[in-house]
């Protein structure tokens, strides 16, 4: 009995203790928040396929009512969207190479999963002068030459700038051979799985592989590695380049959707005042 | 006071309050509606006597001469003799008091009957031989037109006939989907019969098409972000424009090529259904107010309502199943749409073109449509006064079967296995 109640005051002491110190980082700027995550809005681009194929429904909204004859104090809306619209979360069964991982939708992802640190590789002046940008294992080599050795369980997030072009047209970058946006190659993605063991892979794109890699080897690398292997996607990311190269933590917990491959959501990084230089 | 239709109308005086739409007369009996369900097709269709073969004006119960109940409505050539005519120069219906001087003339038809018609400016003073022709007013009723029996008159030419048609000469078209065929071959159409400015809607502006892209050549043209499946897009185009809109085309059109087995789920239906129906009925919310309250705003006010539907809206196609489903029921919509516009004589023109040459019909066997012939039948329904066009060989067949039996044509369509 006197043991449960000490056990008790202590959970309640360490709540506050917590709250108190993340209160207090912030105020003091010891730690800031940045939000990673694009608006929700019809005009944001979806991803595009052949239209025979089936489509991700884009980013919809109906009023129900506001503040008026449909419900006279109130405002809302229905929404309809596809699970990989906006900023979103890939989970492993969104790819067939990770049908059959353990925990592979969003529903039963692990929740330790939610908090991880990230590696932000700065691509941003390659990817200016190169749509076709592709990261390879000497790039991230060179990375870590600079920044020390990428942690297992960390994100992986390649800042491109992308975020950046606010036309939809310049940030689909389509033209009548398909997609032109930057990504990383086969070689690169199978390294971050096998031998960094990650938990998963962030762009500022539509789609954590490069706008062409329909024609790569194996086709959408970065969808096959890392769902295959029961890792994570994160695209149509921005801000990232408010993040250091290291020491940031990503807060990324996907809607719990039955069986879902994925979903929209808001991802945000908690960010030391004295991280990694970029 | 005759208006120069072939100069650009004035500007309007904002000072003044614009004038509410009046319409004529627009009662009319059960039997009297089948001379509005032919002109509603552009044709002029008289009863006959199965009996004593002799045709009936103005439509009847019963035969006027025999007393036979056995009357049929059958296609007129609508050719007679003009043998007296009266200007209407003053009058207690609003419509009329408004538009007077108007020529009525009595026709007497080689048929053997006497009609009453309004009669064309290029007619000449009776007697003379002329081609009587069915129209639809402003209230939606068929009326009887008096033309010159020989070339073709054409009914925007005369200042009052023009007040039958929707014609686009000077008049503010909206094209709500440019990225279709027949939406880029309207806007050409337009542009050539002297339409004065042309909104053409682009959606996804990150899908480049060539054909698309080579409308801006057109000086007329000017491109807005329109998406019907997004009802924001809709409601802020139908805030900077429609108040300006004088025609919307609703080329909007989403078609996918599934039978009921040929495809799981409910994806491209729902797509088909976004575009096609509530696509549709989003663009009615926002843009019908504003149009019927500029119903009479001048000589180039809102007229008209065009929707691009679907030969298979009529009896379901099984290859195309979901897409015929969602024509009926942007078919359904439209009739309600022009319950909502009749009352300010806006007309709603529903279109039913059959198979159109373009990607999505690859697989029909021709005769396919040229999307060129499509917006050819959208022009000559805007300057004429039929509101249910079935432009094509094919459509002209199933409307046909249709109209004779609904029920043969579904078995006939339903016969063959779904191929696709």
């Amino acid at each position: 009995m006197t043991k449960k109640i000490k056990k008790k005051a202590g959970a309640k002491r360490a709540t506050s203790n917590l709250h108190t110190l993340l209160r207090g980082l912030l105020a003091s700027g010891g730690v800031r928040l940045v939000d990673l995550t694009q608006t929700l809005s019809p005009a944001f681009p979806p991803i595009v396929l052949p239209p025979e194929m089936g489509q991700c429904r884009p980013f919809r909204m109906e009023e129900i009512s506001r503040y008026d004859e449909r419900g006279p104090g109130w405002y809302w809306n229905n929404l309809s969207f596809g699970e990989h619209t906006g900023t979103h979360f890939d989970a492993p069964i969104h790819w067939i190479s990770g049908r059959d991982r353990p925990d592979n939708s969003v529903d039963t992802l692990p929740s330790k999963h939610f908090i991880a640190p990230a590696c932000v590789i700065d691509c941003s002046a390659e990817a200016k002068v190169d749509a076709d940008f592709l990261l390879t294992v000497r790039h991230v080599t060179a990375f870590e030459k600079r920044h020390g050795r990428i942690a297992a369980g960390a994100w992986v997030l390649m800042r491109t700038d992308w975020s950046k072009r606010t036309d939809p047209v310049a940030y689909q970058n389509l033209d009548d051979t398909g997609q032109h946006t930057p990504g990383p190659d086969p070689d690169c993605v199978r390294f971050l799985v096998q031998e960094r063991d990650v938990l998963g892979f962030g762009t500022e794109t539509i789609g954590t592989d490069a706008g062409q890699a329909a024609h790569f080897a194996p086709p959408y690398p970065c969808h096959y590695y890392m769902h295959g292997a029961g890792k994570y996607g994160l695209q149509c990311l921005c801000n990232l380049d408010r993040l250091p190269a290291t020491g940031a933590l990503i807060v990324a917990a996907p809607l719990k959707i039955l069986d879902g491959s994925g979903s929209p959501l808001r991802v945000f990084a908690i960010v030391p005042a004295r991280a990694g230089k970029r | 006071m005759a208006l120069d239709i072939a100069s650009k109308p004035r500007r309007k005086n904002p000072v003044l309050r614009t004038p509410l739409p009046t319409l004529p007369p627009g009662k009319r009996s059960r039997a009297a509606l089948g001379l509005t369900a032919a002109a509603a097709r552009g044709r002029l269709e008289l009863q006959v006597c199965q009996e004593c073969g002799a045709t009936q004006y103005p439509p009847r119960e019963v035969c006027g001469t025999c007393l036979s109940h056995r009357l049929v409505w059958r296609a007129q050539d609508g050719r007679g003799a003009l043998t007296t005519e009266t200007v209407l120069r003053t009058a207690q219906e609003l419509f009329f008091r408004e538009r007077t001087p108007w020529r009525v003339g009595t026709v007497r038809l080689d048929a053997g009957v006497s009609v009453i018609a309004y009669v064309h400016e290029r007619v000449g003073a009776p007697p003379c031989r002329v081609r009587v022709a069915a129209a639809l007013d402003r209230a939606g009723q068929g009326v009887l037109v008096a033309l010159p029996e020989h070339g073709t008159a054409d009914l925007s030419e005369d200042a009052k006939m023009r007040e039958l048609t929707s014609d686009p000469r000077s008049r503010k078209v909206l094209i709500t989907d440019g990225k279709t065929a027949p939406g880029q071959a309207i806007a050409r159409a337009l542009a050539a019969c002297g339409a004065e400015l042309i909104w053409i809607g682009e959606s996804e502006p990150w899908k480049k098409f060539s054909s698309f892209e080579a409308l801006r050549e057109l000086p007329q043209a000017k491109f807005v972000p329109l998406d019907v499946t997004d009802g924001r897009s809709v409601r802020e185009l139908a805030g900077e424009i429609g108040a300006k809109v004088d025609i919307l085309i609703n080329t909007a059109d989403c078609h996918r090529t599934f039978s009921i087995a040929a495809r799981r789920g409910v994806e491209p239906a729902q797509l088909e259904m976004e575009v096609n129906y509530f696509g549709l009925l989003r663009l009615a919310q926002e843009f019908t107010p504003i149009m019927k309250a500029r119903a009479a705003d001048g000589p180039a006010s809102a007229v008209a309502w065009v929707n691009l539907l679907s030969i298979f809206a009529l009896s379901n196609y099984p290859p195309h199943g979901t897409y015929s489903a969602s024509k009926a029921a942007a078919l359904s919509l439209s009739q309600a749409l022009r319950a909502e516009l009749q009352p300010a004589g806006v007309r709603v023109i529903n279109v039913f073109p059959g198979p159109i040459d373009d990607e999505w019909d690859q697989l029909v066997l021709p005769p396919k449509l040229a999307p060129a012939a499509v917006a050819a039948a959208v022009v000559e329904a805007l300057r004429g006064s039929a509101e249910d066009v079935y432009p094509g060989d094919v459509a002209q067949d199933w409307l046909a079967r249709y109209l004779e039996s609904p029920k043969t044509l579904e078995r006939e369509l339903t016969a063959h296995e779904p191929s696709q």
